[in-house]
């Protein structure tokens, strides 16, 4: 929920009905076995079928399988959702914690190492009024030996405060009584215990069971001898609610009436009827992009990759494509994923490499090799928190100045950035658009949050999508073709291994501007410097000018004495739900940047109408560092969070309000 | 098709003397007598004098960045099998900054021709030891002499299970010239060891059998099907034989006539003779002026059949193609769970 006044809908009121809300945000956690990606997933998709829009946020450590119970294993998901939807939630509204370790986590959020750490709404991972529904079973002396409890009573321990709604359930008792007669392991039994807090959870919010059965027998579609065990577990979890009427009021959520979905498509189309819909994560959205972007093209899309984390799903999502005719290569290396890449663009495919921030630093030379060659190439980049190994699960936008810059010689590609997980869709076409027509390296950032969240996204038909023109090459140059020439642009022509009359030879080394052959001239190189990056420049005439978005709910700004239109909020990437909520809040102006390098030509216009300018980012400033670069006349604030995890809107709201003068 | 259609409107800029104008020559030689055409063939090198090659050959090219040929060369031709691809590669590029992507193309069977120029030196840094220096040698780098092992090419492609191992020396370009074409004919990853000189940093590195007078005698020419024979009167022989206390086989130099001289066998799956083959008289190129007892193998030594990457997984993509409703986006979208 937006705004601290909507959670009161939950104050202690013990008498069970419905209440009905716009939005509400729900945490499952528990154990890395526990299964909650999965149950997450489950209600987020439910969720979306039934027409409410939803942003995910799956939260989980690093380890596969953290020793059972211990604090680190904590696995969480989030979901928000309702309408006017624009982040996964700051804090949860219904919280599941399936073991005493979820219990400690999400109560205490990232002081949970801390010995005397009591419940803090700062820091809390639900609200005040939140619903925290707790397995009674899990909490023994054992396990909260395990979670690093010192008294019996971890509620009290923790201090949770009285107006939290806890609803003890025995959730593994009820689980094994569900499963008596199924003739199943213990071990097996215990493992639907997610499907039980599902089943309580969906009762809770209403949903219609027939959809929610259905959706489970397509999640184990593989595994049919899962499915009724699992569908009975569900099942008695929505009737336990159902039956002992618990002393929490239903949740009906009001349905979407043509609501903004201008962060889930492009071209800020509403939702409307003759539209299809589907819940998709980001990097599936990145995955298709790439697919459409060929199939428009003309062209063999093929990917070169490593697996790495957060970015391997875009690797098993296309490695699964081949009836797409896909080729997708699992290199030996991140340097080879690149290479093959570079091989395949020179061969004449649109090809495509993978990657995180470890991955994209070793991928640098042959990013250089690829702005010298002048060739195609999509560089995926889902940032995670860095440097190093850093934080390989968490999210951060902390590889932005090494897209821009993190290579040898005066090295210029296009830099562009997703910023929802569905729009990770337009951004990967888009990335695919500019490498083909401009024959340059494009990177595309995305990052953790986008990847591993999951969005409603508008299903759009190819021929509804922008038109690609890959560069070509003039009939008449054959026989007299070499891979300097260039059209009016300053592009450079595109022949390839196949085509007759255009037999010539690529070089990393400068070449000369005229025959194309190595050149260590010196007016020559300057002026080889100067062409490629005009080249990236002339890029601008293409990009769509940046649109400033206004706050859409004026009427319930609440009163200040913030002159918020003379504020702007700038952003980039996937920040931009949490900043459209924040600019929504304090009423101010939102400028939010997909096109980084080049920068949309009114960029300069934009910024100058602003008396202040606070530009919001999960690093330490790389892009108020580039924009100071580009404008130094115009003063940029900073509003900075480096946790490995997404911006808390309240946070931004806090900081804006807090530090103006 | 005639050399000089390979030849390149580019001066050769090797040094004079060097090896590597002798291969560069065999190569047009070789890609005339394969005869394809040369809009289809792409050459891709990495870093080095020899990987300067591309910019000789009047075929598509790319010379790239330092040790990654092999990985470009792999994308080249897994996305377009139809083309011809070379590989032009030295012993500083192939085995030390590019040796990962070195195994893998072999250990995958990549159907390319890999040209390995090993003249033991980095030359167009000016000097330094490569990873095939014997150890002792004194370069820019080891001043006081190298004290680290280096590798033996062949089997370090036979380790990562190589399909195709042939080894040529500069100045015998007939043999050389023979070794490109099978290389090309094989399908698979076929490595060509190239001897080369270098006049400037390494000169008489491979003298031991590059000279005239020593080559028949410190050689052997090894050809699919033929008895090992060699020196200057067709006089010696090699045969293999087992020590009776540890069972370790060993070739030795027996009299041409002897009945136990071995007749090669390039196409045999079990590497176990290849490998002591390619390793004869490799002492020299372990240890400085280490005294070799075996002639070094010369020729096509191993040639077998494998599956090669680039055919499998563009097979692959064709099979499940055909077995698949969904070939368009639209058509992929159509299976979504999705509402209106």
């Amino acid at each position: 929920m937006h705004n601290s006044e909507k959670s009161s809908i939950f104050a202690a009121n013990l008498i069970p009905n419905t209440i009905k809300v716009k939005n509400i945000v729900v945490r499952f956690c528990g154990d890395s076995g526990d299964g909650m990606q999965l149950t997450g997933n489950m209600f987020a998709q439910l969720a979306a079928e039934m027409g409410h829009e939803i942003s995910t946020l799956p939260d989980f450590p690093a380890e596969i399988r953290a020793p059972q119970g211990t604090l680190g294993g904590v696995s969480a998901f989030q979901v928000e959702l309702g309408q006017e939807v624009y982040t996964s939630g700051d804090k949860a509204d219904v919280v599941v914690a399936m073991n005493a370790a979820a219990l400690k986590v999400c109560t205490l959020g990232s002081h949970f190492n801390h010995p005397q750490a009591h419940f803090d709404e700062e820091f809390s991972l639900f609200h005040r009024h939140a619903i925290l529904i707790v397995d009674t079973d899990s909490l023994t002396d054992k396990d909260l030996e395990k979670a690093q409890y010192h008294t019996p009573n971890p509620f009290e321990e923790l201090g949770i405060p009285e107006s939290v709604q806890i609803v003890p359930v025995a959730l593994t008792t009820l689980t094994k009584e569900a499963l008596k007669d199924s003739g199943m392991d213990n071990k097996s039994v215990l493992k639907c215990r997610n499907m039980f807090a599902l089943g309580l959870i969906y009762w809770l919010f209403d949903e219609p069971m027939e959809k929610a059965i259905h959706l489970l027998e397509e999640k184990f579609k593989k595994k049919p001898a899962l499915v009724a065990p699992n569908t009975k577990v569900m099942v008695d979890g929505y009737n336990y609610g159902q039956n002992l009427a618990l002393n929490v009021q239903q949740v009906h959520l009001e349905p979407s009436e043509g609501s903004d979905l201008r962060q889930n498509s492009a071209d800020g189309s509403k939702l409307n009827a003759e539209s299809s819909y589907t819940s998709i994560a980001g990097n599936k959205a990145t995955a298709w992009g790439l697919i459409a972007a060929a199939e428009k093209a003309g062209k063999r899309l093929f990917l070169g990759s490593y697996p790495i984390t957060p970015a391997t799903d875009i690797l098993h999502e296309l490695a699964a494509r081949k009836d797409m005719n896909v080729m997708a290569i699992q290199a030996e290396d991140e340097i080879a994923g690149v290479c093959t890449a570079i091989g395949a663009a020179f061969a004449g495919d649109l090809a495509c490499t993978s990657t995180s921030g470890p991955g994209l630093s070793l991928k640098s030379e042959a990013i250089g090799l690829a702005v010298m060659a002048e060739l195609p190439l999509v560089v995926i980049d889902v940032q995670r928190g860095g440097p190093s190994t850093g934080l390989p699960t968490k999210t951060e936008q902390t590889d932005l100045l090494q897209a821009l810059y993190g290579r040898n010689g005066e090295c210029p590609a296009v830099v562009i950035a997703a910023s929802s997980s569905a729009n990770c869709f337009d951004y990967a076409y888009e990335a695919c658009k500019i490498a083909l027509e401009n024959m340059t390296p494009v990177i595309l950032m995305t990052d953790t949050y986008l990847a591993n969240g999951t969005a409603l996204w508008r299903i759009p038909k190819l021929a509804e999508l922008p038109e690609i023109h890959p560069q070509g090459v003039p009939e008449e140059l054959k026989g007299q073709y070499n891979p300097a020439l260039r059209d009016a642009r300053g592009v450079r022509y595109w022949a390839y291994p196949g085509m007759e009359g255009y037999e010539h030879r690529n070089i990393g080394l400068e070449r000369d501007a005229e025959k194309g052959t190595i050149s260590t001239n010196p007016e020559n190189h300057e002026q080889m410097v100067l062409a490629r990056k005009h080249k990236i420049e002339q890029i601008a005439n293409s990009i769509p000018n940046l649109q400033t978005l206004k706050p859409s709910n004026l009427q319930t700004l609440k009163p200040s004495n913030l002159q918020t239109s003379d504020t702007l909020l700038v952003g980039w990437g996937s920040t931009e739900g949490h900043l459209h909520a924040a600019a929504n809040e304090l009423g101010c102006d939102l400028a939010h940047f997909n096109y980084i390098c080049p920068l949309p030509k009114n960029t300069r216009e934009i910024l100058s109408q602003y008396k202040r300018i606070v530009v919001c980012e999960l690093n330490t400033g790389q892009f108020a560092t580039y924009l100071r670069a580009q404008f130094p006349d115009i003063k940029f604030e900073q509003y900075n969070e480096i946790q490995g995890q997404p911006f808390a809107v309240e946070r931004i709201v806090n900081f804006v309000k807090k530090s103006e003068c | 098709m005639e050399a000089s259609q390979f030849k390149s409107d580019q001066y050769v800029r090797f040094c004079p003397g060097c090896g590597d104008h002798a291969i560069c020559m065999a190569l047009q030689k070789a890609m005339a007598q394969i005869g394809i055409p040369t809009h289809q063939v792409a050459v891709i090198s990495g870093i080095g004098c020899s990987s300067r090659m591309p910019h000789y050959l009047n075929t598509y090219g790319f010379n790239t960045i330092h040790g990654r040929g092999g990985a470009i060369a792999t994308g080249v031709k897994t996305s377009h099998p139809e083309l011809t691809v070379w590989q032009m590669s030295g012993d500083g590029d192939c085995l030390a900054i590019g040796g990962n992507h070195f195994i893998h193309e072999i250990r995958r069977n990549v159907d390319l021709n890999i040209c390995l120029f090993n003249n033991r030196i980095y030359g167009l840094t000016k000097g330094q030891y490569s990873p095939t220096s014997p150890k002792g040698f004194v370069s820019k780098s080891s001043p006081f002499g190298t004290v680290e092992r280096p590798f033996i090419p062949a089997e370090l492609v036979l380790g990562a299970r190589g399909t195709f191992f042939a080894r040529t020396l500069d100045v015998d370009v007939p043999t050389t010239v023979d070794c490109l074409v099978a290389a090309q004919q094989h399908k698979g990853a076929s490595v060509v060891e190239c001897l080369v000189n270098c006049v400037i940093f390494n000169n008489g590195t491979h003298s031991w059998i590059a000279d005239r007078e020593q080559r028949e005698e410190h050689s052997i020419i090894l050809r699919h099907g033929e008895k090992m024979i060699f020196g200057k009167n067709k006089d010696k022989g090699l045969a293999v034989e087992i020590d009776p206390q540890t069972f370790v086989p060993r070739l030795i130099v027996v009299p041409a006539d002897d009945e136990r001289v071995l007749v090669h066998d390039a196409h045999q799956q079990d590497p176990t003779l290849h490998r002591l083959l390619a390793l004869m008289g490799q002492e020299r190129n372990l240890e400085v002026n280490a005294p070799s007892l075996l002639p070094i193998a010369l020729g096509v030594i191993r040639d077998v059949e494998a599956e090669t990457y680039d055919q499998a997984v563009n097979e692959q993509i064709q099979k499940v193609r055909a077995s698949s409703q969904a070939h368009t986006f639209d058509e992929l979208t159509a299976t979504l769970d999705q509402w209106s």
